[in-house]
């Protein structure tokens, strides 16, 4: 324990990489998923029945086949087929994919409860589709996306140690030499879960902002 | 590419490691719900001291990721097999979340039923018991079915303390048989005839519960 100060502080640009990593694989694994997310559930919504149905399966099978297999999949499997993805690519990928199946459902759910009546005021007025939605039904379910999105986007974060598995780098990685170096097993850990703890709280505080924004510009309750 | 001998090879094992998840997303699920709830009535039902820490550790414990929290488990509590810990470890940090669950199912049930308790002056146990706690029921089944299909598809994790659960015996199988396209595609396959129709399940009766 004497030892883990020093040692720690010589640690500390390696830690600073892998944090920069975690962070790295957040922001773009919620990226994709933020894309797929939309994506998929404005399609789900589509009047065409062969859409909705492939929409359907696509979601399905990301949200059924659990996250850890997905990532093992891109790394271990993928390779015999002759398609070989740097592992924080491969990260990305599973990341964003199944969160984007996830996300795609409170995209979907949002748009579904704006009011009928809304779309109805909006076809009177004149407006077309991409306007329509654009200006009146977005703007709406926003408000009831953030959220959820949240609760996502906190779950992604917590999910990124799992790239430690598949030789990413990471700030769980680095932890964990600092961990073998030293023999600091509590205070190491101690200090990951700390951190990941930190990143959680900022996360959160910067989707409350952004749901007090996107309610704000509504002129709802809530908004500043 | 895909071999049909080495997926007829692998299936018995990755079978043999469906068993595994199966028994430990059980075991962890009655560990959470009944640790969920009494989270859930100290934060709502306990005195001011006991619920603020109750709340700020439960918060902790949801906000930080299993991953870690089994790695810190496994090396700092010595003397409890690989999947006991796991179980627990992955029955704590559920019960965090499904104690959110119970206190948004309690919350929900109307003010109305409280006064008319405490018109009665029904006894405090009575109550919850026979009062209160029915009623947040019909509320959280649906949520609780979706967070036992979830953890489902997190056990996987109890992998990195040695439980041989299906992902692990499909890594193994993979690096032993040189045959990872076959063994990761048969447990993703398992998994998803599994947790799609449980999903399509609670679907239905959440509408059915809606009325």
């Amino acid at each position: 324990m004497a030892e883990f100060l020093p040692e720690l502080r010589r640690a500390v640009p390696r830690l600073g990489e892998g944090l920069l990593t975690t962070v790295e694989a957040t922001v773009l694994g919620a990226a994709l998923a933020l894309l797929l997310a939309y994506t998929l559930g404005l399609l789900s919504r589509s009047a065409r029945l062969p859409v909705r149905g492939a929409v359907r399966v696509v979601v399905e099978f990301f949200r059924g086949t659990s996250l850890y297999v997905q990532l093992f999949w891109l790394f271990f499997a993928l390779p015999m087929v002759g398609f070989r993805l740097e592992p924080l690519v491969c990260g990305v990928l599973a990341l964003g994919l199944n969160f984007g199946a996830y996300g795609s459902e409170v995209v979907r759910g949002a748009v579904t409860a704006v009011p009928r009546a809304q779309t109805e005021a909006a076809i009177a007025l004149g407006m077309g589709p991409v306007l329509r939605l654009r200006r009146v039904v977005l703007p709406q379910a926003h408000a009831l996306m953030v959220a959820p999105f949240k609760n996502l986007l906190v779950q992604l974060l917590k999910a990124t140690p799992l790239l430690s598995l598949v030789t990413v780098p990471d700030l769980t990685f680095q932890i964990d030499q600092l961990r073998s170096s030293t023999g600091a097993t509590a205070a190491s850990y101690l200090l990951l879960l700390g951190l990941y703890f930190g990143m959680a709280v900022v996360l959160s505080l910067l989707m409350n902002a952004l749901e007090r924004a996107a309610k704000a510009r509504l002129g709802q309750e809530g908004g500043t | 590419m895909w071999d049909g001998e080495a997926a007829r090879a692998a299936l018995p094992t990755v079978l043999e490691g469906f068993g595994v998840t199966l028994v430990a997303t059980v075991l962890a699920f009655a560990v959470a719900m009944v640790m969920g709830l009494v989270l859930a009535l100290a934060q709502r039902g306990g005195p001011a001291w006991l619920a603020l820490p109750v709340r700020g550790a439960a918060g902790f414990v949801r906000s930080t990721p299993l991953l870690v929290q089994l790695f810190a488990a496994w090396v700092l509590i010595p003397g409890l097999d690989a999947p006991t810990l796991g179980v627990l470890v992955l029955g704590v940090h559920y019960a965090t979340y499904l104690s959110e669950v119970y206190r948004t199912g309690i919350d929900a049930v109307p003010k109305g039923q409280w006064e008319a308790c405490t018109a009665l002056s029904l006894p405090r146990r009575r109550v919850w018991r026979a009062v209160v706690l029915p009623q947040a029921v019909r509320n959280v089944l649906p949520p609780l079915g979706n967070y036992a299909v979830s953890m489902f598809k997190e056990t996987p994790l109890l992998s990195v303390i040695t439980v041989h659960e299906m992902v692990h015996e499909a890594n193994t199988f993979g690096s032993t048989h040189f045959a990872y396209l076959e063994s990761f595609t048969l447990a993703a396959a398992v998994f998803l005839l599994a947790s799609w129709p449980t999903s399509v399940l609670i679907r239905r009766l959440e509408a059915r519960l809606a009325h």
